[in-house]
Order: structure tokens, then C-alpha cells, then sequence
């Protein structure tokens, strides 16, 4: 694992590894959310505002939206790797891709903890 | 010298006309090929396009009730909303048998091809009850 270049690849079982968790955590996440809506009464402002009102449900929506985020960007850099050939090219793509990750965190936290 | 004619060009680059129209891929290729399609249309745009849905829709009670009783009801954000199940029912399904390949599970040609199908049909079957569910 010397040699690597910052624009390389060949040497992700740490982001391999990290992705199929983050699945797993995101599966499990929308697993349980969709049983409750589809136990539940129709859905109300009331009830949708105290859903997110929970501190758990809060929690878990955090951890969904970081492991999406962290999801995310092993398998959009994976994507931008097979196509995008050029160096420049390709870093300025990645940046893009971690900004926009980082907005819809911000985002997210910002919905949640209003 | 004869064969010169008869020796395929090697490598050979697929344009995605001929992916599409000249050679059949294998059920197994489609289902990796949409789930990479899924997943870059599920990070952008649907994510914030959800987000803009999750944060008017909690903002006040004004806003649930437009996205809930009227954004929500336009026909072309219900084609959006189809397009967002499917992209996430393939992107689920077809991720849960690469977990189960990783595992060694359904590694077997048949198996493989077996599965494949069985991702686009749950795939495809969510959608529709998803779809009948909020239309």
C-alpha cells in the first residue's frame, strides 16, 4: 500500500467494507419506517411532526443520512473512476460530490433539529 | 496474412447503442448496470429533492398541507415519486443479492441468473404496489 495515487484506486476494502455496512444500516432504517406507515392511520401534520418531534427518530434519521452520505460517496466515486478518466476532471467531480454531501448533512440536521 | 480480415479489433469499445441494441446482456449485467443507474439518481436528484419534501412538509402545518394535498398530487411529481420507488426498490433488492454474493451466496451461473430476475420482479412489484398505494 505504498503506492498510492491520490487519484487511483485498487485499494478500497475499507470503502467496500464501509459501503455494505452503511447498506445494511440504511435497509434496516427504511425497513422499520415503512412498516409503520403501513400499520399506521393516515397521516396527519400532527402525526408526521411528532414522529420527527422524537428524539430516536431524530437519532436514526441522522445515522441514515451519514451512512447515505458515506454510501454515497464510495459508489459515486466509484461511477466518476469508470468515466471519468481525465485527473482534473475527475478531482474536480469528487469535490463537487463531497460538497453536495456535505450540504445534504448540513441539510438534514438542519430539518431535524429545528 | 489472410486472417488479417477475419481478426477482431481488440480492445473493443461498446457504444452504448450497441450495449443497448446489438448485444443481449445477461440478466446478472442488467441488474448491476440499474443499480448503478439507480443509485446515482437516487444521490441526485432525489435525495434533495426528498429533503426539500421532508423540510417543507415539517416546516408548518401550511406546508404539509401543500406538499400532502397538492405538490404531492400533481402528475408529474407523481411520475417522480414511480421513478424514486423504483430507483430504490431495484436499488435495495439488487443490493441485497450483492450482499448475498459477497457472502459466496447464489454464485452458480443458474443461481445467479435465477436471482437476477427475482430483483427485477420484486422490483417491479413494489413499484406497482407503491404506486397503486399513492395514486
Amino acid at each position: 500500500m505504498v503506492n498510492r495515487v491520490v487519484v487511483g484506486a485498487h485499494y478500497g476494502v475499507g470503502s467496500w467494507l464501509a459501503q455494505r455496512i452503511t447498506a445494511v444500516i440504511m435497509a434496516v432504517y427504511s425497513v422499520i419506517l415503512l412498516v409503520m406507515f403501513m400499520s399506521g392511520r393516515p397521516i396527519s401534520y400532527g402525526v408526521w411532526r411528532d414522529l420527527f418531534a422524537q428524539g430516536w427518530m431524530r437519532v436514526a434519521t441522522l445515522l441514515f443520512a451519514v451512512s447515505l452520505g458515506w454510501h454515497a460517496w464510495v459508489g459515486v466515486r466509484d461511477i466518476i473512476m469508470d468515466y471519468a478518466r481525465p485527473d482534473g476532471l475527475r478531482l474536480a467531480l469528487q469535490v463537487i460530490t463531497i460538497l453536495v454531501i456535505a450540504a445534504y448533512l448540513g441539510w438534514t440536521v438542519q430539518i431535524l433539529w429545528r | 496474412m489472410s486472417s488479417a480480415a477475419a481478426k477482431k479489433p481488440r480492445p473493443k469499445y461498446l457504444s452504448l447503442f450497441a450495449l443497448l441494441f446489438e448485444i443481449r446482456l445477461p440478466a446478472p449485467a442488467w441488474v448491476s448496470g440499474l443499480h448503478r443507474i439507480s443509485g446515482a439518481l437516487l444521490f441526485f436528484p432525489f435525495v434533495a429533492w426528498l429533503l426539500y419534501l421532508l423540510d417543507t412538509s415539517l416546516a408548518s402545518e401550511q406546508g404539509f398541507a401543500h406538499v400532502h394535498d397538492h405538490y404531492l398530487k400533481l402528475p408529474l411529481a407523481k411520475i417522480g415519486l414511480l421513478i424514486f420507488i423504483w430507483a430504490y426498490a431495484h436499488h435495495f433488492c439488487a443490493g441485497i443479492r450483492f450482499l448475498l454474493l459477497d457472502l459466496n451466496k447464489g454464485i452458480a451461473l443458474p443461481q445467479a441468473r435465477m436471482t437476477s430476475y427475482m430483483v427485477f420482479a420484486a422490483s417491479l412489484l413494489l413499484t406497482a404496489f407503491f404506486g397503486w398505494r399513492l395514486w
